[in-house]
This record gives structure tokens, C-alpha cells and sequence, in this order.
């Protein structure tokens, strides 16, 4: 079985879903896709393509902006899971790290953490586990009492993606981990990030506009345009495709300049899921 | 000229200096009213930390449990059934604000929120008074309003519960902000709605728990200015005699409450008394705004509020 699309249940789809956002706005178009138990699934697209919607709509976060989800089911080991509340979600092992890193700044970044475990009962196993996030983000350690709003920005993503831990989630979303941090960081953050997927056999679903580092990790990649997923594929096939490259990516060669002329008539590829 | 100043500088300390039993009296007096200032701020501060909302309906909340509470006893239920009840109905209220009016408003301005509590501040208004009448009403707890001495000094004993009654309050909401998982909960809701709610913390249930906290500790309040003073209309006012604390000491701080009560609390019975007849008297009724207009130029965070953490 492949990596990303393969037979049997998954343990996400998301199936040809619509999100209206205040009644009026259509933002998502019917979008499709699905994370298999313990896979990295990249899901690209530039600015505005409704990455971040999608995730929300996953995790429930969608009704809190006044966005809702019109047609179509997310379904969580098979169960329908769009119409319960936030809190919901995470209760089942779905969390999602906000676009911007949203830490608590006046929490240190302990409480930060331990918050992050707000649905689980208290007791050794959450002491064990808040070990555990430091072993695996060892910046963290030396800044324990420290309030968040004040650790550096690449810290504050691992404060996120921590606190998101605590929560013993089998599927994490984040969206866009890599934003406004030093390629080295990014380096970093993404290591760690498929280390707790082989070690803590942590699902994710990865909302990035670096596509080159995203398919790095990824095991199988969705690509989106303006509220529809316009092609999926093994992350391979998707890097090495210098169409997909070229249009959605921004991939090709650096400093080769061309001519809007040499640019191929693109003609998208329709798909009608499920 | 010098007359003046010896008037304003010299005069006021010479009186406290000749006479420091009375001068201790005038600030244990000024402590405990500065409590009960402190027991309406504290309502605020609950409710701005975990929802970012500036609760104006809070004064007409103590006065709403005053009157509940009173209109309980007259019905003639003993004093603690009478507490139980009353504390049910404030709970009950928390969870019809939240469903009413914060579950609509959610991911609104702060300014529209608290324009919706202006409306919950009428609308108690006029439901209590639609349920209990408006009359001035004595409310008695069981506490005598008597002075005793004590190191010379007169201590009235309805002041004195009310002091100590406040400060457990205190320390017991202090320790629940700072140690418990919903004390931390309240506190990341009030950092970031959304980022509490992708971890699994409801607001929903936050936002009740919080009212409600708010709604017990109006009864206190409630209870103990009732008790000097009658339950009246104008019980609702005190709130306004929170804003100045709420400035001196932080919107986000419970320990800022508290100071910034006490602080106005003795520092306007002092004024009042010392130099209150160089300029005719009622410094009481300015000296608390004036002082909060000195802060918000000087500290506008207040003495304890948070810093808004700006990163560059």
C-alpha cells in the first residue's frame, strides 16, 4: 500500500467537503483527501488556497471564525466528526498548531505545556509526558519558567508543537510550521516533527507553502488552488513533476528567467472524488 | 504664602503625630472599606482575565445578589439557606449569560462584548427591581454592627469580618488562578481564545465557571456593603469606585485588586480626614479618579497588570 492513498480505512478523510464562511463566502469547493494511520500528508498551495480552512474544518476551529461546513464529512476512523465542537476533536486525538504559533504568552512555557493536556486526567502519566516533550525539544528545557511571549520565535513553534503533545494526539495538524523562521530552524523543527511520527506513531497533516521541504518528509502530497485540491500524488511523483513544479510550487530552476511565451497552456486536471 | 503651605504640608502630619491611636483607626477603617472595594474589583478581574471583557454589569451584579438575598430572608429562610439559594441563582445566571449572550457574541470586538454587558446591566436592573421592589432594605447576617477596642483603638466588627471574609476570598481565588487546571485554563483562554480552544479547553465551560465565580464573589460584596448601608439602588454605584482600583492595580491582576482597593480605600479616608477641611471636604468622593488619572499617565498598566508582550 502506498504511503498516502491507500486501500482500506484511513484514520482521517475528508470527503468532498464545502465550507461557507458568514452564510455567504464559498471558500472551500469540494475537497477531498485522507491521512492513513501513522503517514505525513503535505498538503501545498500558495496564499489563500484554503489549507488553513481545510485544517480548520478538520479541527473544528472553522465554527469560531463563522465558517461552517456546508457538504460533505470528515470522518474519523470512520465516524463523522464535522458537526462536533472543538473540544471534541481534540478528545478524540486530532490537534491542530495555529498558523502564527498562538503560544500563551503570560504562561510560562511549563504551564504552556501543561495546558496543552487540558482534556486528559492529571497524575504520573502527564508528568512522564511532559518529560518526554522536553527530551524532544530540549530548547525548551532551560526555558521552562520563562513566560512565552518572551522565548524566540523558532522556540515558541516547539512551545506549539509541544503543547499540541500533551494532548496524546493520534493525528496532528499544523499549518505552516515553517513560517518566518530561519531555514535551519526549520530544519530542525521538521526533524523533530518526523521523529514523533516514527517514534510516537503520530499521524500529521502538514499545511505548507515551502513545498520543497514539506515533500522532503511527506510520504504523499495534495495540492491545492483556490478552495479545490487540483492534484495528488506520492511526494515524489509530485517534486520530480515539473508541471506541478511550475504551476503550483514555484520550483523551477532559480535565475532561469522565461518568457511568459514559453509558459504551457496548463489545462487543470478535473476531479470529482467520491 | 508660607501660611498656606505650613497649612497643607506641616499641619495635617502635626494632628497625626499628636495623636496616632486615632491616626491608626482612620487606616484600619480605610483598609476595610478598601476591601469591600477590592471584593467588587475582584468580580471584574475574573471575568476581563478569562474573557477580555470589561463587565459592566458587575455592580449591578452585587446589588442583583444583595437583593435576592434579602428578599430571601424576608420570604423567611434561615441565613445559610438563604446563601445556598442565592449562590444557585447567581450560577444559574453565569449559564444563561453564557448561552444568551457570550455563546452569540463569540470571536466578537471586545467592544461589542462589552456593549452587550451595558444591556445585562439594565436588564438586571430592572429585573430585580421587578422582583424584589425598590425599596431601601436592611439586610441583616448575623454579624453585629458594633465597635470594640482594641489597642486602643475602635474597631467596628461588621468592618472587621468583612475584611477578613475578603482577604480568605483572596487568597483562595489566588491559589485557584495560579495552581489548578482550570485556574490555568482561564488564564490561556484569556491569552488566546482560538489556541484554547485547538487544545481542547470549552469555552464554554470556562466562560460559565468564570460568571459564576464572579456571581459568588458579588455576593459577598453584596452582603457586606448591604449590611452597612442598606440594600438600595444605588448599591450598583460602588462599581464605579472599582474602576479607579482596576487602574491602580491592573485589569488582569487579582493581587492588583486587592492593592489597588487598599490603597484607594486608606488613602481617601486619610485625605478625607486630614486634609478634607483645608478645601471643605468630599475628598472621599474624588480622591480614588484623581489618583487613577495620575496612574494611567505615569502606569497605565497598573501597579500588577500584565505587560503587553510586544516582540520586535
Amino acid at each position: 500500500m502506498s504511503a498516502g492513498n491507500g486501500t482500506g480505512r484511513p484514520l482521517l478523510a475528508v470527503n468532498n467537503i464545502e465550507v461557507i464562511y458568514d452564510h455567504v463566502i464559498l471558500v472551500l469547493k469540494g475537497v477531498s483527501l485522507r491521512v492513513p494511520e501513522g503517514g505525513i500528508v503535505a498538503l501545498l498551495g500558495a496564499n489563500g488556497a484554503g489549507k488553513s480552512t481545510t485544517l480548520k474544518a478538520i479541527s473544528g476551529l472553522l465554527r469560531t471564525e463563522r465558517g461552517d461546513v456546508t457538504k460533505g464529512t470528515v470522518e474519523w476512523r470512520g465516524a463523522p466528526i464535522h458537526r462536533e465542537g472543538a473540544a471534541d476533536v481534540v478528545r478524540h486525538g486530532i490537534v491542530q498548531v495555529m498558523e502564527g504559533r498562538h503560544v500563551f504568552e503570560h504562561l510560562t512555557v511549563d504551564e504552556n505545556l501543561l495546558t496543552g493536556a487540558y482534556t486528559r486526567p492529571g497524575g504520573d502519566a502527564l508528568r512522564r509526558d511532559l518529560d518526554l516533550v522536553y527530551t524532544y525539544f530540549p530548547r525548551l528545557t532551560q526555558r521552562r519558567h520563562v513566560r512565552a511571549g518572551y522565548i524566540s520565535g523558532g522556540e515558541q513553534q516547539m512551545l506549539a508543537i509541544g503543547r499540541a503533545l500533551m494532548a496524546r494526539p493520534r493525528l496532528m495538524l499544523l499549518d505552516e510550521p515553517s513560517m518566518g523562521l530561519a531555514p535551519m530552524l526549520v530544519a530542525e523543527i521538521f526533524d523533530i516533527v518526523a521523529r514523533l511520527n516514527r517514534e510516537e506513531n503520530v499521524a500529521v497533516l502538514l499545511a505548507e507553502q515551502n513545498a520543497t521541504i514539506a515533500l522532503k518528509y511527506a510520504q504523499y502530497g495534495y495540492v491545492m488552488e483556490s478552495g479545490r485540491v487540483v492534484l495528488d500524488g506520492d511526494a515524489r511523483t509530485i517534486s520530480d513533476n515539473e508541471d506541478i513544479k511550475e504551476f503550483y510550487l514555484g520550483l523551477t530552476g532559480v535565475g532561469q528567467r522565461k518568457s511568459y511565451r514559453d509558459v504551457k497552456h496548463y489545462r487543470r486536471r478535473k476531479r470529482w472524488l467520491s | 504664602m508660607i501660611d498656606v503651605l505650613q497649612h497643607v504640608v506641616v499641619g495635617p502630619f502635626r494632628d497625626i503625630g499628636s495623636n496616632p491611636a486615632f491616626f491608626g483607626e482612620v487606616v484600619i477603617g480605610g483598609i476595610l472599606a478598601g476591601m469591600l472595594y477590592s471584593l467588587v474589583a475582584l468580580g471584574f478581574v475574573l471575568i476581563f482575565k478569562a474573557s477580555g471583557v470589561f463587565n459592566f454589569a458587575q455592580g449591578v451584579m452585587v446589588l442583583f445578589a444583595a437583593l435576592t438575598l434579602v428578599g430571601l430572608l424576608e420570604r423567611g429562610l434561615p441565613v445559610a439557606a438563604a446563601f445556598v439559594v442565592t449562590a444557585a441563582v447567581m450560577i444559574a445566571l453565569a449559564f444563561v449569560i453564557e448561552r444568551v449572550v457570550l455563546r452569540p457574541l463569540v470571536n466578537q470586538e471586545h467592544i461589542i462584548l462589552f456593549m452587550a454587558t451595558i444591556g445585562l446591566n439594565f436588564f438586571l436592573e430592572g429585573f430585580g427591581e421587578m422582583l424584589w421592589g425598590a425599596n431601601v432594605k436592611k439586610l441583616d447576617v448575623g454579624i453585629p454592627d458594633r465597635s470594640f477596642m482594641m489597642a486602643g483603638m475602635q474597631v467596628n466588627q461588621l468592618e472587621l469580618s468583612a475584611g477578613v471574609i475578603a482577604a480568605v476570598i483572596v487568597a483562595i481565588l489566588a491559589v485557584f488562578f495560579q495552581k489548578t487546571r482550570i485556574g490555568r485554563a482561564l488564564r490561556a483562554v484569556a491569552d488566546d481564545h482560538e489556541a484554547a480552544l485547538s487544545i481542547g479547553i470549552p469555552l464554554k465551560t470556562i466562560w460559565v465557571v468564570v460568571w459564576s465565580v464572579a456571581g459568588l464573589v458579588a455576593i459577598v460584596a453584596g452582603v457586606m456593603w448591604g449590611a452597612k448601608s442598606g440594600v438600595q439602588f444605588s448599591l450598583s454605584l460602588i462599581a464605579l469606585k472599582a474602576l479607579p482600583v482596576l487602574i491602580l492595580g491592573g485589569f488582569e491582576s487579582v493581587a492588583g485588586a486587592i492593592l489597588g482597593g487598599l490603597i484607594i480605600g486608606v488613602g481617601e479616608k486619610i485625605g478625607e480626614v486630614y486634609w478634607g477641611p483645608l478645601v471643605g471636604g468630599a475628598i472621599e468622593n474624588w480622591f480614588a479618579y484623581v489618583l487613577a488619572l495620575a496612574f494611567l499617565l505615569v502606569r497605565p498598566q497598573g501597579l500588577f497588570g500584565e505587560k503587553i508582550i510586544e516582540r520586535v
